[in-house]
């Protein structure tokens, strides 16, 4: 085996980074174990990066040595065994069957209590696979908003706050193929109890509005991201608060956010 | 070897053995942790429990798997890493990829006393931004070679011998 080339390909490095797989690493591992200049090498790796990190460190934590070894002693237990000479001889078959008795009582409990957590267990198991799948969707949703983000074809229209709410802002992002329109609420205020707020697609001379749609459970929404089917030829963008179920025509002096397309 | 029976008695709870590694390794690892939580106190906490860990779990290491700094560098990446995917920490701080252990050496080297700062300085200076990028995503980060590789756009194929070069300037710096 060259040493010497093995030693410049650069493995030994992530070795010590924890950057190889477990099979590798054993590898590695016994390879310095047979070659001195290996484990000369690992070592020195090893002393560079220690001291490379520890210079980001905010401050030697020596100071902490006292509280975690605190923690560290209470895992010691000691239990006092005190013994006496009796002649145990007389009571021996009483006690024995005592102890026979109580431990048919002990199994009998254990049982049921392995049988208990069993059942936990089992619940916990269901749970965390419910978790999963959650996650997998949320995932899922993420990269189709990305996706949608990032199309070229997607217009984005900013939708500033209006005079009911200057701090207000939403985004349109229009997917004129796909007759799509993601609404970014991020910034909206959270809507009143009952009421809601609705999206229109506006033509500019002479104003018509059109209904998209609505941001139906938005405190509820955690991305704050709707999807909304829109067939229209928008030329902007308007978001009022209605009543709960949206509105026939927009309520202007309830209008929150607008915005025109620019084209 | 001396390292190999340090850890030995580590392993069979010898509590000087555990100060002996603290004094060894402490520092260290509390900037791995730091550079990824950035928030002193949290820091600490964090460290506390990873040594705590070392000190229950000692038994499960073993050394034909790989380095004892590197089992101990797992526990803290990882701890690390949990707390900052944590709910309670979450918001408003910046995502992992943009921040970066240079920016803690910088930072010192601009606030701390002159004599530190020069300490500081050497690493920044003999390290150019691959270099830099490589071994925060690799060492600190604890990236995977491909992970490392996708991040930076380079090839696969380049990152261990790239990575060599780093350390080898690094070496050439800090040993003496």
């Amino acid at each position: 085996m060259d040493i010497k080339k093995y030693i410049s390909s650069g493995i030994l490095e992530l070795y010590v980074y924890g950057a190889l797989s477990e099979s590798e690493s054993a590898e590695v591992s016994r390879i310095l174990k047979k070659y001195p200049e290996v484990r000369a090498e690992v070592e020195e790796i090893e002393e560079a990066l220690i001291t490379l990190s520890g210079a980001a460190a905010p401050k030697n934590p020596e100071f902490l040595l006292q509280s975690i070894k605190e923690k560290l002693s209470k895992r010691i237990v000691t239990i006092p065994v005190e013994t006496k000479r009796t002649n145990w001889s007389a009571y021996l078959g009483w006690a024995a069957s005592i102890v026979f008795l109580f431990g048919l009582f002990l199994l009998f409990d254990e049982n049921q209590d392995l049988k208990e957590s069993l059942q936990a267990l089992q619940l916990d198991k269901v749970q965390l696979e419910t978790a999963i799948t959650e996650a997998r969707n949320d995932t899922e949703k993420t990269r189709e908003l990305l996706n949608a983000f990032r199309d070229r074809n997607v217009i984005k229209v900013p939708l500033p706050g209006q005079e009911i709410a200057p701090q207000a802002y939403a985004a349109a992002y229009w997917d004129k193929d796909e007759n799509i329109t993601y609404i970014d609420g991020k910034d909206l205020p959270e809507p009143p109890r009952g009421m809601v707020y609705q999206v229109w697609s506006l033509k500019i001379n002479p104003l018509v509005p059109s209904s998209i749609g609505l941001l139906n459970e938005f405190e509820r929404d955690e991305n704050k991201v709707f999807k909304l089917e829109n067939p229209n030829v928008s030329e902007g963008f308007g978001i009022t608060l209605e009543p709960a179920g949206g509105s026939e025509t927009p309520t202007l002096e309830r209008l929150y956010a607008l915005g025109t397309v620019n084209s | 070897m001396q390292q190999d029976e340090l850890i030995a008695q580590l392993q069979s709870g010898n509590q000087k053995a555990f100060e002996r590694i603290y004094q060894l390794y402490s520092k260290s690892i509390y900037g791995i942790i730091y550079n990824i939580v950035r928030d002193e106190k949290v820091s600490e906490e964090i460290l506390q429990d990873v040594f705590l860990k070392i000190w229950n779990n000692a038994s499960s290491y073993d050394h034909d798997k790989g380095r004892f700094f590197t089992w101990i560098l797992n526990i803290a990446r990882n701890a690390s890493i949990d707390k900052r995917r944590s709910r309670d920490f979450n918001d408003n701080r910046l995502n992992l990829k943009s921040d970066h252990f240079v920016d803690i050496l910088e930072a010192r080297s601009n606030i701390s006393g002159k004599m530190d700062a020069i300490g500081l300085q050497k690493y920044i200076d003999i390290l150019g931004p691959v270099c830099k990028k490589l071994i925060d995503l690799l060492f600190f980060k604890g990236f995977t070679q491909k992970e490392s590789a996708e991040e930076l756009q380079i090839p696969l194929g380049t990152v261990k011998t790239k990575n060599r070069i780093c350390i080898d300037k690094l070496r050439a710096n800090v040993l003496r």
